[in-house]
């Protein structure tokens, strides 16, 4: 066991000439939570992305829960398989139940057996609290519920980090609190998270620590009493002033 | 020598409906692992791949189906097999189909949204399970109806093979004309069978297209 779940060192990625992450140093503790914050633009998906390896970087060094993901090898399904991610549009299998949503990448890629995958799907889907939803399609659900899904699918994968790309964006205002909710009871039972998000109430409900990016770049960092309270970067004051 | 068109001379048109069937079966499903292939090779990370499957696609549509008939026909004894007209039409159709489906699904698997394929990468699925269990099910839906269309395409498509000699459903309608000299009542009979196979797989792809539409509109 290593004591950090995430390093980043000296990060840099292009999407073709264009500058998208910049000098990206961040360590992520076990247990940490972590809202990431900025403009549109500014690199924040791009950044939880490279954890995962969903995007691939061009130099430095990413070090997820002791597996360095450049260094080849199985390296990237085995950090995939510890990393769970949810997306701003859910991103569900449409053609799938909500319980096959959540046994398939179990059954796949860890081998549980299906009675098992069942099993710890019904659970998740409960902790969720939409167990009754089980045998529905993803279009039949509102979206909050679907976000809830998503997040069930990831957790039975048992990551031991989770990544959030703006959860509740897409959602209709009433159903945000549905899944803020959730991912609050998530970070109390310890998960270690990265979030984008703009809800403000939920980094200073539970983030240890919340990040401003702007233009690539990590441009400040702090517990959210005094990211909020005493910001010192102008653009991060700006930024504040807007979301407000 | 000309003689009466007679229900033999029917009958005899009518079984060669079999060597038209057959050889668009054979096409088929061998255009279908071929396209399938081809569609995979399009959208895969590999320039090399994706460079040779556009390539076989810009042959095999760029030049008239009879072109490669001919070419894999005469090609066959280059290479010292058998002249054999079954064999050269069923290669040729076979490469044809691989080019046309190939291009089908390769369009359908684009057209699934990129969040299917990264919420999969996300959950570790391998390349195999992401492709058998969260793409092609899902391109399947958006493929069938522009593939039975392209079924009924290849079906009258066989009728080629008759210039190489094969006897299928054309060649058979050739021969009973040249006997008998009724080419309306001949090729009239001939042109009314391939109705009867190819009208209701239009139907069904039209019943299919119009279903997908209202699925993707609801
Ligand atoms: N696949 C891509 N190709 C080219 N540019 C991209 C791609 N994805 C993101 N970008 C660019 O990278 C920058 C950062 O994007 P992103 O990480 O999505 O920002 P954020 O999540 O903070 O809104 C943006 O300017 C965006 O246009
Ligand atoms: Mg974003």
């Amino acid at each position: 066991m290593t004591e950090h779940a995430i390093i980043m060192r000296a990060v840099n990625k292009f999407y073709g000439d264009f500058h998208a992450l910049v000098d990206i140093d961040l360590t992520v503790e076990r247990g940490e939570r972590i809202v990431i914050c900025g403009p549109s633009g500014s690199g924040k998906s791009t950044l939880i992305r490279t954890i995962n390896q969903l995007e691939p970087i061009q130099s430095g060094t990413i070090t997820v829960d002791g597996v360095e993901l450049t260094a080849g090898g199985d390296n990237v399904a085995k950090v995939r398989q510890d990393v769970g991610m949810v997306f701003q549009s859910f991103n569900l299998f449409p053609h799938m139940t909500v319980l096959e949503n959540c046994m398939l990448a179990p059954m796949k890629t860890r081998k549980t057996p299906r009675a098992e995958a069942e099993e710890t799907a019904r659970r998740y889907l409960e902790r969720v609290k939409i167990p009754e939803q089980a045998g529905k399609y993803p279009a039949q659900l509102s979206g909050g519920q679907q976000q809830r899904v998503a997040i069930a699918r990831a957790l039975c994968m048992k990551p031991r980090i989770m990544l959030f790309d703006e959860p509740t964006s897409a959602l209709d205002p009433e159903m945000v609190k549905e899944v803020l909710d959730t991912m609050i009871d998530l970070a109390r039972e310890g998960m270690t998270m990265l979030c984008v998000t703009h809800e403000m109430e939920f980094a200073r409900a539970v983030a240890d620590r919340v990040i401003f990016m702007d233009k690539g770049l990590i441009v400040e960092e702090n517990a959210p009493e005094a990211f909020f309270g005493s910001p010192k970067n102008e653009r991060l004051q700006n930024f504040l002033g807007q979301i407000a | 020598m000309i003689r009466e068109f007679s229900s033999a001379d029917i009958l005899f048109i009518v079984s060669a409906v079999r060597w038209t069937l057959i050889l668009s079966a054979i096409a088929f499903l061998g255009g279908a692992m071929g396209g399938l292939l081809i569609a995979l090779s399009r959208t895969s990370h590999s320039k090399a791949l994706r460079r040779m499957a556009a390539g076989f696609i810009q042959i095999f549509q760029g030049t008239p189906l009879l072109m490669q008939l001919f070419l894999v026909y005469f090609g066959l004894a280059v290479v010292g097999l058998p002249i054999n007209p079954l064999l050269a039409a069923a290669v040729a159709l076979t490469l044809h189909a691989s080019a046309y489906l190939g291009e089908i699904w390769r369009g359908a698997i684009e057209a699934v949204p990129s969040g299917q394929t990264e919420a999969a990468t996300a959950l570790s699925l391998s390349y195999p399970d992401r492709m058998r269990h969260v793409i092609l099910p899902q391109a399947m839906r958006v493929a069938t109806a522009p593939t039975v269309g392209f079924l009924v395409q290849l079906i009258k498509g066989t009728s080629l093979a008759s210039i190489i000699g094969f006897t299928e459903l054309t060649r058979a309608g050739q021969i009973i004309n040249n006997a008998t000299f009724k080419p309306f009542l001949v090729f009239g009979t001939v042109a009314i069978l391939y109705f009867i196979l190819c009208w209701p797989l239009s139907l069904l792809a039209r019943h299919m297209e119009a279903r997908m539409r209202r699925a993707i509109t609801r």
